[in-house]
């Protein structure tokens, strides 16, 4: 089987699946994104930087850690015919917080109350009507950046005169959530196909908890009810190999809070047991065979 | 790979490779804590990571 490991730089979660991928006696060429340079009308039977032509490979696994040129990548891909993971339907989904929003929604999916507006003013409306506390998020990014809890007018006020004359236009976008007044943690769960392979929770004193940003991992059982939401919300967002990261309310109920479709997972795997980028990479190689 | 350990680009310490590195693994400094890239394996070259971008992440 060729594979192609597309990335922007080898980080603690590109070496496992490399690893991941050589038990299973498959060497795959690693693609530097920074080295593309496609031309879009000619097909996959031009030669990717390693060499070989894209039609080679029976797979492209996306690892970029920049979400753009990895959505644009697997778009151009898809578009020859090349299996990728995942898949850019599902990357342009879950690449936009405000598009996973829909998809949640279309498929009944629990999330927090959410707003859209595109002025400051209709903004502040918008944040005075899920009521404060609230959260502005912009539409694309990760690992907690530029997200702001927001508790009165006067915040309100000044973080979106700062958005809307500091940001570029992707800043004018006003996405809106309820506050959820989570239990000092939120849950990552991790799906793979039809499956949640293992889930973390992510302890933190602060409102944010990635553990980019210093969240403590353990291990989160998977319940029939936490598999059964997290299930459902990959489904919604096209499937594949995805981490869902939930928020329990006040009443103990999930919410869905945001998807990845290139999830970080080095610390997840010490505290739940389970090897995940095996399970990952034993799930793209048996999709290959499946659908070759 | 032998042992090596380069100077940082960006302070002068020396940093130790894993002997199971890769070109394009991604490093940090144990003394002034920057992010590397390791270019070249033998010898091993280390240049400054680039720059988080906005949407970088996962």
């Amino acid at each position: 089987m060729r594979v192609a490991l597309l990335v922007t730089h080898i980080r603690a979660e590109e070496k496992l699946i490399i690893e991941a991928f050589n038990n299973r006696d498959i060497s795959p060429d690693i693609i530097l994104d920074r080295e593309l340079n496609f031309e879009i009308s000619s097909g996959p039977g031009q030669p990717a930087p390693s060499g070989s032509a894209w039609r080679e490979y029976d797979m492209v696994f996306e690892r970029c850690v920049s979400t753009s040129r990895g959505m644009y990548a697997l778009a151009i891909l898809n578009s020859w015919g090349i299996r990728t993971f995942n898949t850019y339907e599902t990357a342009a989904i879950c690449g936009d917080k405000l598009r996973t929003s829909i998809a949640l929604t279309r498929h009944g999916i629990p999330q927090p109350h959410t707003r859209v507006a595109f002025t400051p003013d209709s903004a502040m409306q918008a944040i005075e009507d899920v009521e404060y506390p609230a959260v502005l998020k912009p539409v694309t990014g990760s690992w907690g950046r530029l997200l702001a809890r927001v508790h009165n007018r006067d915040s309100a006020e000044a973080i979106l005169e700062h958005r809307q004359t500091l940001g570029d236009y992707n800043h004018h976008i006003y996405y809106v959530q309820e506050y959820v007044d989570k239990p000092g943690r939120d849950i990552r769960a991790f799906v793979v196909g039809d499956r949640t392979i293992a889930a973390i929770y992510r302890e933190s004193n602060h409102w944010i908890t990635n553990t980019a940003r210093g969240g403590l991992a353990t291990n989160c059982p998977v319940t029939q009810n936490l598999d059964d939401i997290c299930v459902r919300a990959a489904r919604a967002v096209g499937g594949g190999i995805l981490a869902i990261d939930l928020l329990e309310d006040a009443g103990g109920n999930y919410v869905v809070n945001e998807i990845n479709h290139t999830m970080e997972f080095r610390n997840s795997s010490q505290p739940t047991g389970v090897n995940i980028a095996q399970a990952v990479i034993d799930y793209v190689i048996e999709q290959a065979r499946v659908t070759a | 790979m032998t042992n090596q350990t380069p100077p940082c680009p960006e302070c002068d310490a020396e940093v130790e490779i894993p002997a199971d590195a890769m070109e394009n693994e991604l490093v940090a400094c144990p003394d002034c804590g920057v992010e590397l890239e390791i270019m070249s394996l033998d010898p091993v070259g280390l240049e400054l990571a680039p720059e988080i971008e906005e949407d970088w992440g996962e």
